[in-house]
């Protein structure tokens, strides 16, 4: 238990930050109309590829004679940046649409 | 120095993911805000990769490799996004959220590679970290399979006999053994066991869940995976990764508390799969012998092209049978003969809430004439028709009047008020809650069977003769 409340007191900055940004998040989101929930949905789904850094710094740290390292390493960057780049797309295909209208009618 | 740069650019990148999702709430700013967070990830990608050092070996295969990976993941990223139909939007993102999970879970897995090394007494942080990582990363990657699954129609609804006690077992070994491993000693056995504990866990908590509540499951699991990016930003210190990933996380829940309110139904119980696969019985109202009254082509032209006041519910119908721009068709004719047409939508038609709105949106359908629900439901009592288009669950009144339905108290578009009601739909099957609608059978309401875009087609042209 000691240890426990040790790694809590020394990443004490790590928490508040931990906790501001979730009331960030739910501040930033609170007054959504209903029409944008999919597009929102979408967008924050592209955010949080950002994961794909994490990945990136796996590869680097990596010993470049660790095989079994690069190759999960190459798969979760892969996969990673799909999410990113699939999530950006997908939500700007949607926003498109909302943007076409007031010029046609 | 270049470290001070990393750490300015992720500053930035954080500041752009906040401004990027609030503009992403406001109409009209939604789409320069997700075009912000886009350039934000762009500056944190390329400077970790130019600024992040740890040089000691060379290392130009770890470089090549990132960069095959990358364009790997843009090519293929690209051309999906691209290709996606839009009714097909809402398993693209669950796709897209699996990957960004299964990117988490395998950071996790080298990290502990690295980890087994460093040998620690106690109170291990880094592993809790680690494996927090793994197990949120690998649920939600599994559990976002299922869903795409799932809204794909590749994989049925089953429920395993027991299955809420199977999830609380598996839910209890998952706990017990990362609290063994944190306090304990952690080996690779334990750790990928763990893995493969966690896989099942995702798909046996999607498999159970109805598709009428699989957007709420899609919301949850891209908060979940939100949560796993953050474990990885604890993992390196790294705070664009943090910001990122919490914010997705509280954001992400908070949607999902927001689409469920939307639904009138908790999140406990969409998650119990109260109606999800075991619906309720049969609503007590109704009789097996009531008979429900078809209407044919020409009549309901006749109708429409002599109404004042036509209102149109889409539902996930019209959006199967891509229909939406049939629909819009049919809207201009009518508009052109006089009548006054308008769209309603309820918070949740189609499969996500604001999914219909991007369909008809596509089909060039003009921003006014779609009014939300508290918008027309006042309004519903003039119209002379309202036709319903593949809609079911949103339109049954069973949902204010009967509380021993299912979807009792659930906000309905309250079309039983108009004068007449048309409903097209392919046969008398239920909806999604997988009840019955005594809508159908009320006296006012005629129902016109057949495939949505070929019954509007075909109804267009009728309307073109009158």
């Amino acid at each position: 238990m000691e240890d426990l409340f040790n790694y809590i007191g020394n990443n004490m900055e790590m928490i508040y930050f931990l906790v501001l940004a979730i009331l960030l998040g739910v501040e930033v989101i609170s007054n959504v109309p209903a029409i944008l929930h999919t597009p929102l949905m979408s967008g924050a789904n592209a955010i949080h590829g950002v994961v794909v850094v994490g990945a990136i710094i796996v590869m680097l740290q990596a010993s470049p004679d660790n095989y079994l390292a690069l190759s999960v390493g190459f798969l979760a960057v892969i996969v990673g940046t799909l999410n990113v780049i699939g999530g950006f797309v997908v939500t700007d295909r949607m926003l498109e649409m909302f943007k076409k209208k007031p010029k046609k009618s | 120095m270049s470290l001070s740069i990393l750490e300015i650019s992720y500053l930035v990148a954080s500041l752009t993911f906040i401004v990027g999702l609030k503009m992403l709430s406001h109409p009209d700013s939604a789409r320069k805000g997700n075009l912000i967070a886009a350039a934000g990830m762009l500056i944190a990608i390329v400077a970790t990769l130019t600024l992040f050092q740890d040089f000691d070996e060379d290392k130009m295969l770890n470089y090549s490799l990132i960069f095959g990976g990358l364009i790997i993941g843009t090519l293929i990223g690209t051309v999906m996004a691209k290709k996606v139909q839009m009714t097909a939007m809402p398993q693209m993102v669950s796709f897209f959220n699996g990957m960004g999970g299964a990117c988490a879970a395998l950071i996790a897995i080298i990290e502990y590679q690295h980890h087994q090394h460093t040998t620690v007494t106690g109170f291990d942080g880094e592993l809790m970290v680690m494996l927090l990582g793994l197990l949120i990363g690998s649920v939600s990657f599994s559990g976002s399979m299922i869903a795409y699954g799932k809204l794909e129609g590749k994989i049925k609804d089953k429920v395993l006999p027991m299955n809420q006690a199977i999830n609380m077992v598996l839910l209890g070994a998952i706990v017990v053994l990362i609290i063994y491993q944190l306090f304990g000693e952690s080996t690779p056995l334990q750790f990928y066991i763990l893995l493969g504990l966690a896989l099942v866990y995702g798909i046996l908590f999607v498999m159970p869940i109805g598709g009428a509540d699989m957007p709420v499951v899609i919301s949850l699991l891209n908060s979940f995976t939100g949560m796993a990016a953050a474990f990885g930003g604890f993992l390196y210190d790294n705070k664009a990764m943090l910001t990122g990933g919490i914010l997705v996380g509280s954001a992400g829940t908070i949607l999902t508390i927001l689409m469920c309110n939307a639904m009138n139904r908790s999140l406990t119980n969409v998650l119990l799969g109260a109606f999800g696969g075991a619906a309720g019985g049969p609503s007590k109202s109704q009789s097996g012998d009531q008979t429900v009254r078809e209407i044919s082509l020409s009549d309901t032209a006749v109708l429409l092209s002599y109404s004042q006041n036509v209102v149109i519910v889409p539902g996930y119908g019209l959006a199967v049978a891509q229909a939406q721009h049939t629909c819009h068709e049919l809207e201009k004719l009518l508009e052109e003969k006089g009548v006054e047409v308008n769209y309603a939508i309820h918070p949740v038609a189609g499969r996500m809430p604001g999914h219909m709105n991007v369909l008809l949106a596509e089909a060039d359908v003009p921003y006014e004439k779609l009014q939300e629900m508290e918008e027309i439901n006042p309004k519903l009592a003039n119209a002379d028709v309202v036709v319903v288009i593949g809609a079911n669950d949103v339109v049954n009144p069973a949902a204010k009047n009967d509380p021993s339905s299912p979807i009792y108290g659930m906000p309905i578009l309250e079309v039983d008020q108009a004068k007449n009601i048309i409903i097209l739909k392919r046969g008398m099957s239920a909806g999604y809650a997988g009840i019955e609608n005594e809508l159908f059978f009320y006296p006012k309401t005629r129902m016109l069977f057949g495939d949505a875009k070929d019954s509007l087609q075909k109804l267009t042209q009728e309307v073109k003769e009158v």
